[in-house]
């Protein structure tokens, strides 16, 4: 047997180019002596993260499954590695003017950003539970040190040490459940779980034991708390608010956007894969889970003075919403997390823009009050995080509103009609402070002077994400075509 | 057969000794000598299996390498274990009760526990025939072929790793003289060398 066939290079060959060119950016960095480097690197590493989307469109959405069944594609994580690898492209052009003004551009950045995302890349297409867990590891470590990379900043090394060791934790719930599942099935490929469980479903007839084990179950109790960890939701989302304040504003960014769609995409491979059979037994968490996150997001965000800290509870009840969505476990449901994930990503692209676009003594903008007045001084940016704004309280005719909407009709078709009413109630709870952000751009008085002067890169990515937001309404079915594609093919294959 | 039992109980009996000094040691250098002589009967246990390979990589990485970082680091850091051990009664009954509660709960997953019916078949799947093929082959097979690909993927992370480190860690601090050895060898005796003519008694 030969160890690697060429028809597995051709599946991985995006995976491959990734990898390799990081490495390529790596030894540009460590010898490149140009004044530029990192600014250089930043935008290669953009360039390889657009090739490397290219590629991954150019592989379809059929069935086909690698090295040794420990990765797959197909349309599903076509589908999500497209935006994870968009998120963490916007989030690098995001950073490069703030890393230059805040004196810390380095290029290890780049370069660790295009890892996570390889990470990311490689846990969306994780077949077996090995897979997943080094795919989640690379992603993790490399943003661990992400989050402390202003590393002579108290708040920014206090962040990555809490990332870190709470991550660890979670690692450690994740793998101690897998270990369970390996336990019970005797395997850790997903295909070959799914048949394991399958047909442990079918033999309690016999009065020998009710199937499934209380060992598995146990064991996808604790998987499940090591995803909802990486998703950051109730009631494993502590770290979330202290690691968003205290990661540099970019990063804070690319943690909003790419891991989060990742982890979803993963969390959602893993149930409605390997454990699809045990619906019945994840179905209750994921509610559970899924109603305190949106709760928490609505409610703790009220009282936030920092942007960024509101912006973490924020994304903890966007989890919340998009769960909504895997709680379903049909089809429409995961058409729904595919489209929400695809939505929220330009909104969260745009509001970290223009955070990082209004800058007070070099400082992107923190205090929400720093806020009052916007649309007198800075009318256009003004308008675009009002835009975000009201799509992430779900207003229509913005992209947001459809992205909720899905998800609640597809929990209402599977009949969890209390979950959909609970999660209406918490959008109209979070609809309050993003109107309040709203008024108080548009109906108080300006209280301090932001600095002049914004990188145009920046501003296509504020406009392009707006744009996205608002023109969503003319030409659904650019994005709802794609994700029904994309569920299609998690469930028909 | 009688040989290969005491073996495995003096093996064993060592083991557990060890184990029960390394968290009962005053001193930590101690602590991480117990540790040593720990991996030391675990390998010899793993010899006892027939996992030759195994036994030696114990003793190499974990004795060679392990031990002794964690050595250095006991030393540098100069821990002081009678100050870390001061909450340690005024935590114990709380700790006991948690350990209880986890190890019930333990027992009652463990006696409903319930393997899948092919479960047996699909864990002996990936292993080859023990009396076919040398252990070492075997791993061998079983890491650089089937998992070529998680192999490669740990590899990445630890690159993550190293990078970050260095992210982290190291400062080029200013005026730091390195050595070019470029420069070195390129200088002529001109550049260097300045002869005068002194007169006697002015000095240079």
């Amino acid at each position: 047997m030969t160890p690697i066939q060429m028809a597995d290079v051709g599946i991985i060959l995006p995976e491959l180019f990734l990898a390799v060119s990081a490495m390529g950016l790596l030894m540009l960095g460590v010898f490149g002596r140009g004044r530029d480097t990192a600014r250089t690197i930043a935008w290669g590493a953009v360039l390889v993260l657009a090739i490397t989307a290219v590629m991954v469109m150019g592989m379809g959405g059929e069935v086909r499954v690698a090295m040794n069944g420990q990765f797959r594609t197909d349309g599903f994580t076509v589908f999500m590695k497209v935006l994870a690898l968009l998120g963490a492209a916007a989030a690098l052009v995001l950073s490069i003017d703030y890393f230059e003004r805040a004196k810390i551009a380095r290029f290890e950045y780049p370069v660790l950003v295009v890892l996570a995302t390889l990470g990311m890349m490689l846990m969306i297409s994780a077949n077996s539970l090995m897979a997943l867990y080094v795919g989640l590891e690379l992603q993790s470590l490399a943003l661990y040190v992400c989050a402390s990379f202003h590393r002579d900043d108290v708040r920014s090394t206090e962040a990555g040490l809490k990332y870190f060791v709470l991550g660890a934790l979670s690692s450690g719930m994740l793998l101690y459940g897998a270990s369970l599942v390996y336990g019970f099935t005797g395997a850790t490929g997903f295909d070959a779980i799914a048949a394991a469980l399958h047909h442990g479903g079918e033999n309690h007839g016999d009065g020998a034991h009710t199937l499934p084990s209380v060992g598995v179950v146990v064991g996808l109790v604790f998987v499940i708390a090591g995803l909802a960890f990486k998703v950051s939701a109730v009631p494993f989302h502590m770290w979330t608010p202290d690691v968003y304040e205290g990661a540099p504003t970019p990063v804070t960014a690319l943690f909003a956007a790419a891991p989060k769609i990742a982890a979803i995409a993963l969390f959602v491979r893993v149930l409605a894969g390997p454990f699809e059979h045990l619906v019945a037994q994840w179905q209750q968490v994921i509610v559970l889970v899924s109603i305190a996150s949106m709760a928490l997001g609505a409610f703790a965000a009220i009282s936030q003075s920092s942007m960024k800290r509101l912006l973490a509870y924020s994304s903890i009840g966007h989890m919340g919403y998009a769960l909504v969505g895997l709680a379903a476990g049909s089809q429409a449901g995961v058409t729904g997390i595919a489209l929400y994930m695809a939505l929220y990503l330009p909104m969260t692209a745009a509001t970290f823009g223009i955070l990082l676009c209004l800058r007070i003594d070099g400082q992107p903008v923190d205090r929400i009050s720093d806020l009052a007045g916007l649309s007198r001084t800075r009318p256009g940016l003004a308008a675009a995080l009002a835009v975000a704004m009201f799509s992430m309280a779900g207003i229509p005719p913005l992209a947001g509103f459809f992205g909720k909407l899905y998800v609640f009709l597809a929990a209402i078709e599977a009949g969890l009609t209390t979950l959909a009413v609970l999660g209406v109630l918490a959008s109209v709870v979070g609809a309050y402070y993003y109107l309040r952000i709203i008024k108080l751009m548009y109906f108080d008085e300006p209280t301090v002077q932001f600095e002049a002067g914004q990188s145009t890169a920046v501003v296509a990515v504020i406009s392009l994400s707006t744009a996205v937001t608002v023109l969503f309404i003319a030409m659904p079915s650019a994005l709802i075509g794609p994700a029904r594609l994309a569920a299609a093919t998690l469930f028909g294959g | 057969m009688i040989i290969q039992a005491l073996a495995f109980y003096l093996f064993a009996g060592v083991l557990v000794a060890a184990a029960v000094m390394v968290i009962a040691a005053r001193n930590p250098v101690h602590s991480v000598l117990y540790l040593i002589l720990c991996f030391f009967n675990a390998g010899g246990l793993f010899v006892l299996l027939g996992a030759e390979f195994l036994a030696m990589l114990l003793v190499v990485v974990y004795v060679g390498a392990v031990a002794v970082l964690f050595l250095f680091v006991v030393m540098m850091l100069d821990v002081n274990l009678t100050e870390l051990r001061q909450g340690f009664l005024h935590y114990l009954p709380i700790g006991g009760l948690i350990g209880l509660i986890l190890a019930i709960e333990l027992l009652v997953v463990l006696g409903a526990w319930a393997f899948a019916p092919d479960a047996a078949s699909l864990r002996a799947a990936p292993t080859p025939d023990p009396a076919t093929i040398d252990n070492t082959r075997a791993l061998g097979l079983i890491l650089y072929d089937d998992y070529v690909y998680l192999f490669q993927i740990s590899g990445l992370v630890l690159l993550v790793a190293m990078i970050g480190a260095i992210v982290l860690t190291l400062r080029e601090r200013a005026g730091v003289r390195r050595q070019v050895v470029s420069a070195q060898i390129g200088r002529r005796r001109e550049q260097t060398i300045e002869i005068r003519k002194v007169k006697p008694g002015q000095g240079v």
